[in-house]
């Protein structure tokens, strides 16, 4: 057991405004009503957060990401098996790379 | 898992009943093992570089079990210094995990719902994947508001033994791109995302996301993309909805 106090007071201080975001949102949530609009735009959110994480990654893998991610999507919708899906991604960048050395 | 492409209504009606059981956290903890693949990784990662930045055994669990927040965490780590900056990396873990209250918010038509502790207990375990996951399930139409406690249990459990064998073992696993694992969020995301897809009223909205993602990753720092393409993209989708 190896403590820091100043340490210590840095993560309790971070996982307070940690929990504080999370449950933020929903607290709020209980004290505003939203017209239908507002309704809309919260409906949206799941599919473009989503979209938000993955692009920049998907760049960032260059073409071997690009076509990755391609035959995940292919194979999330055929198939609808997620384990499936990430398993054919994951084994194509592997191959890929290691194909062709290292990219 | 089974996703479907066929169109859903996005938030529940009243009459239909909402339950919170065992089967549901159960459910959540089966359906998560892909992405733990991917939590596991990273968080063996983040051992790693908690070591190199001088945190103890301790304090790394301690930080993953109670902040259990991946991308602050890394950003904490990037900002450890002696002496150390308390009230910079506080701040900017709440910026980073900003996102965390958009997503607690559209939890909202269900969560509403449950009890004091059914929410404020379940929340704790709300990240990225298990929310993700959490809302696909939704979307298909599953009323089971427990499959985020389940979900996320697994993730903590993946995220905190990770970190202590990480922390541990050091630089075993030197670069888990090579394996390909980094692409694993990424495989698990777009999986999740082809199951959220309702039909052509997305396609705009989708596409805003990912152009103002992408120029946001080019010129902030840490994660602030998510935010930003997430809110320019469902806004587009917002304004062309008839009122």
């Amino acid at each position: 057991m190896q403590i820091d106090p100043t340490v210590l007071l840095t993560i309790l201080g971070m996982a307070l405004v940690t929990y504080g975001t999370r449950v933020g949102g929903l607290w709020l949530m209980d004290r505003v009503t939203l017209s239908k609009r507002m309704e809309a735009w919260l409906s949206y959110i799941p599919g473009t957060v989503l979209i938000a994480i993955i692009a920049p990654e998907i760049i960032k893998g260059g073409p071997i990401g690009a076509l990755a991610a391609l035959a995940t999507a292919l194979v999330a919708a055929r198939s609808g098996n997620l384990l499936l899906a990430m398993i054919v991604g994951v084994g194509l960048v592997w191959s890929l790379r290691t194909l062709l050395g290292w990219v | 898992m089974r996703l479907t492409n066929k169109p859903m209504d996005n938030a529940p009606h009243n009459d239909e009943p909402l339950s919170f059981n065992l089967s549901g956290v159960w459910a959540g903890v089966k359906q998560s093992i892909p992405i733990n693949i991917g939590v596991f990784t990273y968080g063996l990662v983040f051992g790693i570089l908690a070591r190199q930045a001088g945190l103890s055994l301790t304090e790394s669990l301690l930080m993953s079990g109670l902040v259990f927040a991946g991308a602050s965490q890394f950003t904490a780590l990037g900002l450890w210094v002696a002496p150390l900056p308390v009230l910079t990396i506080i701040l900017t873990t709440l910026l980073v995990n900003l996102r965390l209250l958009l997503m607690g918010a559209v939890l909202h038509p269900w969560f509403s719902r449950l009890n004091f502790f059914q929410r404020y207990v379940s929340l704790f375990f709300m990240t990225d994947e298990s929310w993700a996951l959490t809302m696909s399930q939704f979307a298909k139409g599953k009323r089971n508001a427990a499959f985020l406690l389940g979900s996320g249990l697994t993730v903590f459990v993946a995220w905190t033994s990770a970190t202590g064998i990480g922390r541990t073992i050091g630089s075993v696993l030197q670069d888990p791109s090579r394996l390909g694992l980094d692409f694993a969020f990424t495989a698990v995301f777009i999986a999740l995302l082809v199951g959220l897809w309702k039909g052509k009223a997305d396609i705009l909205p989708w596409i805003v996301a990912a152009i103002v993602a992408l120029i946001a990753a080019q010129w902030l720092p840490g994660k602030w993309y998510i935010l930003c393409g997430g809110l320019a993209g469902s806004l587009i989708g917002a304004l062309r909805h008839a009122d």
